[in-house]
């Protein structure tokens, strides 16, 4: 059996056999699908697009901050602003999400403000904020474990008795997010099944930005990813990951099915990572410059730009997001900085519910006694 | 006082858990209507209903990791692992997952969860089913470990890990599951993270948990006959471990063995053995001994009584320990 890529790969020709819903094309004109429709007027749209300027900002910023080494490492989000910000936008108060390293614009949508973000990459935490407060999970580093979790909590939603009512302000549902590399983790795989089997009210959104790493979509899966959905008994569906409408319809319906106690979905979001998949690696080393190219072309964030132009949105608008992107890179910029370092001493305390134990209690001790006595001997005399 | 086998006790602590709080979950393969392949869990379902007592599908790191969100969103699950050498699928979500939330959400959020394992050899049984994995568990901050050696504990140490707020792993000796034991339902019981003298002695300390204690009782039956008094300890807990009583003992004894089933190197032999050695060196009249699996997979279980530590074995020790 050969491991060379078949060039079958219906990924390549997502206008193929799985269909893909878009709303708004790349040219800012608006189109009709006979399943899903945008269902907000240009001023929701207006709020959208100031959501994608902003978070691109939040997004440019934090990475120029890695270049200047305020923070460790930054996975940028640049081209998958239309997937996070529509997805994230039909999310209600009640839901909850549950992201990876890389849903900056989910987060900013769930109310985590932009400083927050940049501390599990500064190094000064491992979290950042409080799941429960903004409806977001922190951050999940290993690759599909979320996934998981998603489905336990939306379990959880279900012996609750928080789906199935038709109440807009009582029943909920979950969003789990994971990219394309994630669906060859087993624990992606047991999370659609066990979301099946349970009927659990989650939204599997995967972005597939077609590289994991460095290793293209090919090499995790040789079927659409959306398709995966049907052998595990619901319904998966691709979606314009580039087209903010499209993909707010989408999940906007999905999220409401899960609410109404029928079950998971699964979202594709065929989309594309313009820049690197962390600060850490080169692009170029694994993709032509003719592809990324191609993407630019499909920008998420001009064809809303264009499409607000023509139906006649004052330039004074987007003069008035330009500014108010300038203080939102301007605070971030200063609210990294003035993260406060971490006190190992504090994180002693961190490990168990129940205090520490014994053993932690001796180590803390014998920290602090050494970490003072070295202070005391640096004092000059 | 009541009578029960120790699989009993399980049961009859779990029941009075489900009834004591109503967030408290069961979920497992085979949990439900079978009761486990143990019947640890027997009747349960029936009584507390499909919600609270959920036959998982066949996926440990599922079990796992769905579990991590129902206690985000407030519920205690109790996880039953089929079999000691079955949970390695779930390992990454346990070491990786469990252990870290609270500590990488600066407290915000809480993991309280009972991890049931069934662990420890001498059923005869096939392959990946009389593994000791603890040590893995007990080495990972984060996570607590407990193991029960009789009907007693078991009855109590399930509840008290139940009402944890900490992630707790439960080492259930599945060679000890039939059993008979006293069981004291009306007193306070005994505190979850604090190890127990099981036997007074004076001529050397036996330090077990688990399968081991009854294993190390017997052996002091037998040295009791020779004239030889030893005292034993059962550990209880082995993250965090409770070794002021092992200390105290040391102390007298002069003399130390340490006994578990789990292979010798970087077992939690190795850690007892290092800190009687830090802590009670000047009253040590022999180095801390160890008697313990052999550094092998766990072997064909027709060898498995020369593998495991049996009654000639740990006197062995203890008579190399006093001819010191």
């Amino acid at each position: 059996m050969s491991l060379t890529t078949p060039d079958t790969y219906m990924a390549d020709d997502p206008a193929g056999d799985f269909p893909i819903v878009q709303l708004l094309t790349p040219e800012g004109e608006r189109v009709s699908h006979p399943e899903f429709a945008y269902d907000g007027d240009d001023e929701s749209i207006r709020e959208l697009y100031r959501d994608l300027v902003l978070m691109r900002r939040v997004d440019f910023e934090a990475h120029a901050l890695q270049r200047h080494g305020e923070i460790g490492l930054w996975p940028p989000a640049q081209g998958q602003e239309a997937a996070q910000i529509g997805s994230g936008r039909a999310l209600r108060k009640q839901d909850f999400a549950f992201p990876t390293y890389r849903e900056h614009g989910v987060a900013l949508c769930r109310g985590v403000e932009p400083g927050k973000l940049v501390g599990l990459f500064r190094g000064t935490e491992l979290g950042g904020w409080d799941p429960n407060e903004h409806g977001i999970a922190l951050y999940s580093i290993v690759i599909g474990a979320q996934t998981l979790h998603a489905t336990g909590y939306a379990m959880g939603l279900t012996l609750d008795g928080a789906v199935g009512h038709n109440d807009p302000d009582r029943d909920a549902a979950v969003i789990a997010y994971f990219g394309d590399g994630a669906t060859s983790q087993g624990s992606v795989n047991e999370a659609f099944d066990w979301a099946a089997v349970f009927n659990a009210p989650v939204v599997f959104f995967c972005q597939n930005n077609q590289y994991a790493i460095s290793a293209s979509t090919d090499r995790q899966t040789r079927g659409p990813i959306a398709q995966r959905a049907g052998g595990f008994g619901f319904r998966g569906m691709r979606v314009d990951g580039n087209d903010v409408l499209a993909c707010h319809a989408v999940t906007k319906a999905a999220l409401q099915k899960a609410r109404d106690g029928e079950g998971p979905t699964l979202i594709e979001a065929y989309t594309y990572r313009m820049g690197a998949h962390t600060t850490s690696d080169d692009p170029t080393r694994y993709r032509e410059t003719a592809e990324v190219e191609t993407w630019k072309l499909k920008d998420p964030i001009e064809r809303v730009k264009r499409y607000l132009q023509v139906q006649g949105t004052p330039q004074e608008f987007f003069d008035a997001l330009d500014a108010e992107a300038e203080v939102l890179g301007k605070n971030l910029r200063e609210a990294c900085k003035a993260l406060p370092e971490p006190d190992l001493e504090a994180l002693f305390s961190m490990v168990y519910v129940d205090g520490e134990t014994p053993e932690l209690l001796e180590q803390k001790a014998a920290y602090v006694a050494f970490r003072d006595g070295l202070e005391t001997e640096g004092t000059p005399a | 006082m009541t009578k029960m086998p120790l699989s009993k006790g399980l049961n009859a602590g779990l029941r009075a858990a489900m009834e004591a709080d109503e967030k408290v979950l069961i979920m497992g393969e085979d949990v439900g209507r079978l009761g486990g392949v143990f019947r640890i869990t027997d009747g349960l379902q029936k009584d507390f209903g499909e919600s609270r007592v959920i036959d998982s599908p066949l996926s440990e790191q599922g079990i796992l990791g769905t579990a991590v969100g129902m206690a985000m969103r407030g519920y205690r699950p109790v996880l039953e692992i089929q079999f000691d050498g079955f949970v390695y699928p779930a390992y990454d979500q346990i070491v990786s997952q469990v252990a870290k939330f609270h500590f990488r959400s600066a407290g915000k959020v809480k993991m309280p969860m009972v991890i049931r394992i069934p662990f420890g050899g001498g059923i005869g049984a096939v392959e990946h089913h009389s593994e000791s994995p603890e040590g893995q568990f007990a080495l990972t901050a984060g996570l607590k470990v407990v193991a029960c050696s009789n009907a007693n504990d078991a009855y109590w140490m399930i509840q008290q890990a139940i009402a944890s707020d900490d992630p707790i792993v439960f080492m259930e000796p599945k060679r000890r599951y039939w059993d008979q034991g006293e069981v004291d339902l009306d007193h306070d019981p005994f505190p979850l993270h604090k190890s127990r003298i099981v036997r007074e002695g004076t001529d050397a300390t036996l330090i077990a948990y688990g399968p081991m204690v009854k294993t190390c009782l017997e052996s002091a039956d037998a040295a009791a006959e020779d004239g030889v008094n030893l005292e034993v300890i059962d550990l209880r807990t082995l993250s965090p471990l409770d070794l002021d009583p092992v200390y105290d003992s040391v102390r007298k004894t002069g003399h130390a063995v340490v006994v578990h089933e789990a292979a010798q190197t970087l077992g939690l032999g190795a850690e007892i053995s290092s800190r009687i050695t830090e802590t009670c060196f000047y009253s040590l009249e022999a180095p801390v001994l160890r008697v313990t699996g052999y550094d092998m997979p766990y072997p064909p279980s027709r060898t498995e009584e020369e593998f495991l530590p049996g009654l000639d074995r740990v006197l062995d020790a203890v008579d190399r320990s006093l001819e010191y």
